[in-house]
């Protein structure tokens, strides 16, 4: 039971072989005007909860997915976009985790297979359909967070969990960074750990009588708690950077001396939500190699999504 | 196109540069040392033509760049535990032992990570960490022997996967030396690091994107509390039903597996557990995290395993029967030495809700080819790892041992799987690719291979049929044997 990619693979391949634009939703990247679009396939087409996977088409929207999901009990790690939720393939061609990374782990884990068209038109399968699997390089790993740049994803096999039993989100007025560590040392596998150098939150997941208990001890050992309905809106801060997680206390104690600068940072992860763009990080010119020849192997004449450099931000060393 | 690696005899000219770039001790050219290198720990034997023992990464990268400067293929090593012939060396090909590199560098308690050298053991690495309440997930069955370069090489699996998954997910960056010599870090300490997730594609290339010499693992905190139960069914299909139905109620258990009867009749005689061995099958099934989850989730499994005809559930009462059950799991391998003196484990998945009518096809090839087949396997994830057990001095048994095999493997890609959940491709595999991949598929692969090694000298042969490896040397010269 797969979608039939033959059209798609049609309007990548078979009209002309000038430059192209994969366009979902567009919560994400905005479409170039003048490149001419094509759209992935969209639509569920096998649901198997006890294999713990979702079978579908690349242009499927995000929140059709949560709601079929939902209904079994279960999620898929995908992040909404910046305007939206966006779609499937959006949301795995960025690659971002969102800010439950630290509980639910990275977005590159949830691609299990895809059957992409590459830049010539044909319709490339990778990864395998099972939750578990090494036959061959995996491919899916570096098509994640390619930006549509090695192929555009037409059907995709994901994993899905559990929805936890709760979810449950608190904020701390008092933020040092011995209080954060603690947080970190003390919850067992929190799901997020939120800071801005002012205030804590966090979320834990998991058992009710479990998540009470949590915070009926750490109440003891840290400072006020107040239950909150929903995280903190990161909308304000549309630009990430990612650092390493030791270095997060040195970046907030940065920031709070300035009153212009300000930011969210996932402690334990080490991506930064701030509201202006970051300066970039060099790049080991080894990187900058790597990524060259992949580029000649997966888009040797650059007409997907032409325009996007991924390493552009940042300069070789 | 650029020009194949010469497949040759080493020279005397390579040899000495080997020699003054690490040290005549630890260059190893004589016939009964590198004997010891031919294979790994699977039946495919190759020849390796000299064996390096460096120390460090520049050491390393000395060796790498004297074969690219020679284009001599080079095969890195851990343990040589792997089961599918991936460190296996092909035509004397010069084999770099990673396994002197083996210190924990640093620990970062707080935020959970470790840089550690590729040869240090996978259960050293937990024992390292313990007291700070922390381990290494990927728990492998040769985990006592294993090396956490190899884990990478292979993305390994392991028992304990079923829930924080495999080695990929636990390794957040490796400093690589490529085929030219040069180093990269790919990866980092940082969850994004720009551009593409070359860690995460280098990790599983069994050797052939390039040698990694240091990594970052993320370490996961311990668990709080933890239930391991024993439930026995009379029919392998009752078993396998229980396990979709756990998974479907919206539990993952830490670890989930099963052991069929032939299985649990070795075991028993061979620890004195108490299995019980007129079962069709058992489940070992361990749950862990905070208490009231734990005790929960034991509660309702059980309740599915008894809604399923489950007809005992033992619950480990203290961590001394915890230990028992497990050590009934992991010497499985061990305990068939008593049915049979040689095994041939093979590594499928298939989707759990084929894993009852796989394993009677399983069943039924091994009846066909005369052979006993016992099975035990992680079932939470459907990765099968059907042992075939045999005497390898009967007449024409390798033969029908590897009809056998090449069935199983067969039968379970029909079925929706795959070819290895944890072993890789390697030799062992690598012609039946095509099994599950069409040539573009297998293109695309080779593509990324010759992207890590344009020089087509990292571990060539292995993984990729012959069409598909446009970059390494694959047509096999006269003087060449596998």
């Amino acid at each position: 039971m797969g979608i039939d990619l033959s059209n798609f693979a049609e309007s990548i391949g078979g009209v002309d072989h000038g430059p192209l634009w994969i366009a979902g939703q567009q919560t994400r990247t905005p479409a170039p005007s003048q490149l001419r679009l094509v759209a992935a396939p969209a639509g569920i087409v096998d649901l198997q909860p006890d294999e713990m996977t979702v079978v579908c088409g690349a242009g499927t929207p995000i929140n059709e997915l949560r709601t079929e999901l939902a209904k079994v009990g279960q999620y898929v790690n995908l992040p909404d976009g910046l305007t939206g939720p966006g779609t499937v393939g959006g949301a795995l061609a960025e690659g971002h985790s969102d800010i439950y990374r630290l509980g639910r782990g990275p977005v590159r884990d949830t691609l299990l297979q895809v059957r992409y068209v590459n830049h010539d038109g044909q319709v490339v399968t990778a990864g395998g359909p099972t939750v578990k699997n090494v036959s061959g390089f995996d491919l899916c790993r570096l098509l994640i967070g390619s930006h549509g740049q090695l192929g555009y994803f037409g059907e995709t096999i994901l994993r899905t969990r559990p929805l936890p039993q709760s979810s449950r989100w608190f904020v701390m007025s008092e933020a040092s960074r011995t209080v954060v560590e603690k947080i970190l040392r003390v919850i067992y596998r929190p799901a997020s750990v939120l800071w801005d150098g002012h205030k804590v939150w966090f979320c834990i997941e998991g058992n009710p009588k479990d998540c009470a208990a949590i915070i009926q001890r750490i109440s003891v050992e840290l400072p006020v708690i107040t239950e909150i309905s929903e995280p903190p809106d990161l909308s304000l801060y549309p630009h990430r950077q990612s650092v390493p997680p030791r270095l997060l206390g040195d970046v907030v104690q940065e920031s709070a001396r300035s009153d212009s600068h300000k930011i969210i940072v996932e402690a334990g992860v080490g991506i930064v939500h701030h509201q202006v763009p970051p300066e970039s990080t060099p790049i080991e010119k080894g990187i900058t190699i790597l990524h060259r020849q992949i580029l000649e192997q997966f888009n040797p004449t650059g007409r997907l999504n032409p325009g996007i450099e991924i390493l552009a931000s940042a300069p070789s060393l | 196109m650029r020009d194949k690696p010469q497949v040759q005899s080493l020279n005397t000219q390579l040899i000495s540069r080997l020699r003054a770039a690490l040290n005549v001790h630890r260059v190893h050219t004589a016939s009964a040392d590198i004997d010891l290198y031919k294979r790994d720990a699977s039946n495919i034997e190759g020849r390796a033509g000299v064996v390096c023992f460096p120390l460090t990464t520049a050491e390393v990268q000395s060796v790498v760049s004297i074969c690219a400067e020679f284009q001599q293929p080079f095969v890195a090593r851990g343990s040589g535990t792997g089961l599918s012939g991936g460190a296996t060396p092909l035509d004397g090909a010069v084999v770099i032992s990673t396994a002197k590199m083996n210190r924990l560098i640093s620990v970062d308690p707080v935020h959970r990570h470790a840089w550690i050298e590729p040869g240090m053991l996978n259960l050293d690495l937990t024992r390292e960490v313990t007291h700070l309440g922390l381990h290494f997930a990927p728990d492998p069955s040769s985990q006592q022997s294993c090396t956490i370069g190899g884990n990478v090489a292979n993305n390994s699996g392991g028992p304990h996967c079923l829930a924080d998954g495999v080695t990929s997910s636990h390794i957040l960056a490796c400093e690589v030396v490529l085929s030219d010599g040069s180093v990269v870090m790919l990866g980092g300490e940082d969850p994004e690091p720009d551009g593409l997730d070359l860690r995460g594609a280098f990790i599983g290339s069994e050797g052939m994107f390039g040698i990694t010499t240091k990594i970052c693992v993320r370490l996961m905190q311990n668990y709080q509390a933890v239930s391991t139960m024993l439930m026995d069914f009379t029919s392998v299909q009752a078993g396998a039903e229980t396990v979709s139905a756990i998974i479907a109620a919206g539990m993952v258990p830490a670890a989930l597996e099963m052991m069929d009867q032939l299985c649990l009749e070795a075991v028993e005689a061979y620890i004195h557990a108490g299995l019980p061995t007129d079962a069709a099958v058992a489940l070992l099934v361990e749950v862990s995290g905070l208490p009231h989850a734990v005790t929960d989730d034991t509660e309702r499994i059980s309740e599915i395993g008894r809604a399923h005809g489950a007809r005992t559930i033992r619950i480990a009462q203290d961590e001394a029967e915890r230990a028992l059950l497990w050590k009934g799991r992991k010497t499985a391998f061990g305990a068939i030495a008593r049915i049979k003196p040689n095994y041939y484990l093979h590594d499928t998945v298939v989707p759990r809700r084929k894993l009852n009518e796989v394993l009677q096809e399983v069943y039924r090839i091994a009846q066909r080819h005369d052979l006993l087949v016992l099975n035990v396997f992680h079932a939470g994830d459907g990765n099968l790892h059907p042992l075939l057990i045999f005497d390898k001095r009967d007449p024409g048994i390798m033969e029908r041992v590897h009809a056998a095999g090449e069935e199983i493997v067969r039968v379970s890609v029909e079925a929706g799987g795959v070819l290895s959940g944890e072993h890789g491709i390697g030799l062992e595999k690598r012609d039946f690719m095509p099994l599950m991949f069409g040539p573009h598929d297998l293109h695309a692969q080779a593509s990324m291979r010759v992207a890590f090694d344009p020089l087509g000298i990292a571990n060539p042969f292995k993984v990729l049929p012959s069409p598909s490896q446009c970059g390494d040397a694959h047509d096999m010269g006269e003087d060449m044997w596998v």
